[in-house]
């Protein structure tokens, strides 16, 4: 029953990252190469979703909303919302580090050979950018795959709302010594799907390493 | 190549009027005014912080100059309504430090410029790519990427890279100054090479093994201004400031005249 759970953290999981994804990249972009009142704008967005707990954001959007404003989003929607405009906030400081890691000089060269700063953007700097971007990206990824547990606190129905609710069910009776193990099975599950999705961005890592530029100590600058 | 000191042959490729930049409070260029010939080799020396690295920035205004003018051939390239973009095509630039394309094949290196900036046909631009790193030595060099290649071979690449574009002139910053020592002479010697096969060049180098094989002029810098300028055997046997003769001295003795053939 527990395995029930399990299609919706994925689903959960994929979908705040892909959040994360489609609103960090434009934001890390803007405070780097933005004018002036976007990089301002990005820096707040990025301040504020970072500071605040990511319980506080969803029960904020959920039950917040609908009790003052009557605004009523489903548990997924809000914690789908919640958890991916939070990762939007880390995800943009990873690929804002990323595009700065790429040496300046790279910017220089391809401006020598006629590039304009668009094409020098695109050819150049964001391809390398996104290969500094994978390790981070990779904790972000098995910090936000643990992070959906939270969702469970407004109901959405996956794994760890599952566990609590099997506990709930066998407490009182003489399953009850049971708990222990469910719990166990639980923090397995996590503990597999966080290694799977690890080892599948480590393959993408590999496959786009450039060749004689391992990171074995690496200095940037 | 046109002759040390011949003033009737050859065009002027470039031509830089009373150029002026300052970063801050600091002066760094007050006025260099100069002709470069289609052929000819000019070195650039002078102490650090004087603006020489400035002045190559300028030129192909990778920093913009606060006043003065840059003309390649007869077009005004400091006149902002000109497109830098496409001038920047034909000025090649080398870096001290390389600066090539981390993510890309030697090959790739040279071949992006013709791809993406000049629109070639991939193939077209792959084939002129291989034939410019046969040209710097590095044919078998092509599948390597540049943290694979030790720094003379990158910096060979990245010359190849400026040659891919048909530059009308190529500007050297300190091209071997982050090189081992042993590595030097294999770029000097593609330099010189370059040099003789008719290349229009402006150098920034300490290397008077190769001001002396192939400047038609050595250009003494100091403190922003241009103080001295002649052919290698003028400066170096009558020059007329004492500094330049000084200068002179203390760069041979430390670099040596080596780094030729």
């Amino acid at each position: 029953m527990l395995a029930k759970g399990v299609p919706m953290t994925i689903l959960l999981t994929l979908a705040l990252l892909g959040l994360g994804l489609t609103a960090g990249i434009p934001i890390g972009f803007a405070q780097v190469y933005g004018y002036r009142p976007l990089r301002i704008a990005s820096a707040i967005y990025e301040q504020v979703f970072r500071g605040i707990p990511a319980l506080v954001l969803i029960l904020l959007l959920y039950s917040g909303l609908a009790r003052s404003f009557h605004i009523l989003l489903p548990a997924f929607a809000a914690s789908v919302l919640a958890l991916g405009l939070r990762s939007a906030a880390y995800q943009s400081q990873i690929f804002r580090g990323a595009i700065q890691s790429v040496p300046q000089g790279q910017m220089l060269a391809a401006r020598s050979i006629g590039m304009s700063r668009m094409q020098a953007i695109r050819s150049i700097i964001l391809p390398q950018a996104f290969r500094l971007a994978i390790p981070p990206w990779t904790n972000e990824f098995s910090s936000v795959l643990k992070d959906t547990s939270l969702a469970s606190a407004i109901g959405v129905l996956e794994l760890a709302r599952l566990g609590s609710l099997i506990s709930t069910r066998i407490q009182y009776g003489r399953g009850a010594r049971w708990i222990l193990v469910i719990w166990i099975v639980v923090a397995l599950i996590y503990l597999v799907l966080t290694y799977a999705g690890n080892w599948s961005l480590g393959f993408l890592e590999d496959r786009f390493r450039i060749p004689g530029f391992e990171m074995k100590g690496r200095v940037e600058r | 190549m046109v002759p040390p000191g011949d003033e009737t042959s050859g065009n002027v490729v470039l031509r830089v009027e009373n150029l002026h930049k300052r970063y801050g409070k600091e002066e760094v260029l007050r006025g260099i005014s100069f002709e470069l010939r289609r052929g000819e080799t000019k070195v650039v020396i002078g102490p650090s912080g004087t603006g020489k690295s400035t002045l190559l920035r300028c030129i192909n205004q990778l920093s913009m100059p606060d006043a003065g003018a840059v003309w390649l051939e007869d077009v005004e390239i400091t006149n902002r309504k000109v497109d830098i973009n496409a001038v920047r095509q034909s000025i090649g630039f080398v870096f001290q430090d390389f600066n090539l394309f981390s993510h890309l094949t030697a090959l790739r290196n040279v071949s992006i410029g013709l791809t993406r900036v000049k629109k070639m046909k991939k193939e077209d631009a792959l084939e002129k790519a291989r034939s410019e790193l046969a040209r710097v030595g590095l044919a078998d060099k092509a599948d390597a990427y540049p943290a694979e290649l030790s720094g003379g071979q990158q910096q060979r690449v990245s010359i190849a890279r400026a040659l891919a574009m048909d530059p009308k002139l190529i500007l050297f910053d300190e091209p071997t100054s982050a090189l081992d020592p042993e590595l030097i002479g294999e770029v000097l010697s593609v330099m010189i090479e370059l040099a003789r096969s008719g290349m229009t060049m402006l150098v920034v180098s300490h290397e008077m093994g190769f001001a002396r094989a192939v400047a038609n002029e050595i250009i003494f810098m100091e403190g922003g201004i241009i103080l001295e300028e002649g052919s290698p055997a003028q400066l170096f046997t009558h020059s007329k400031h004492e500094r330049t003769k000084q200068f002179l001295h203390k760069i041979t003795e430390l670099y040596g005249e080596s780094g030729d053939e």
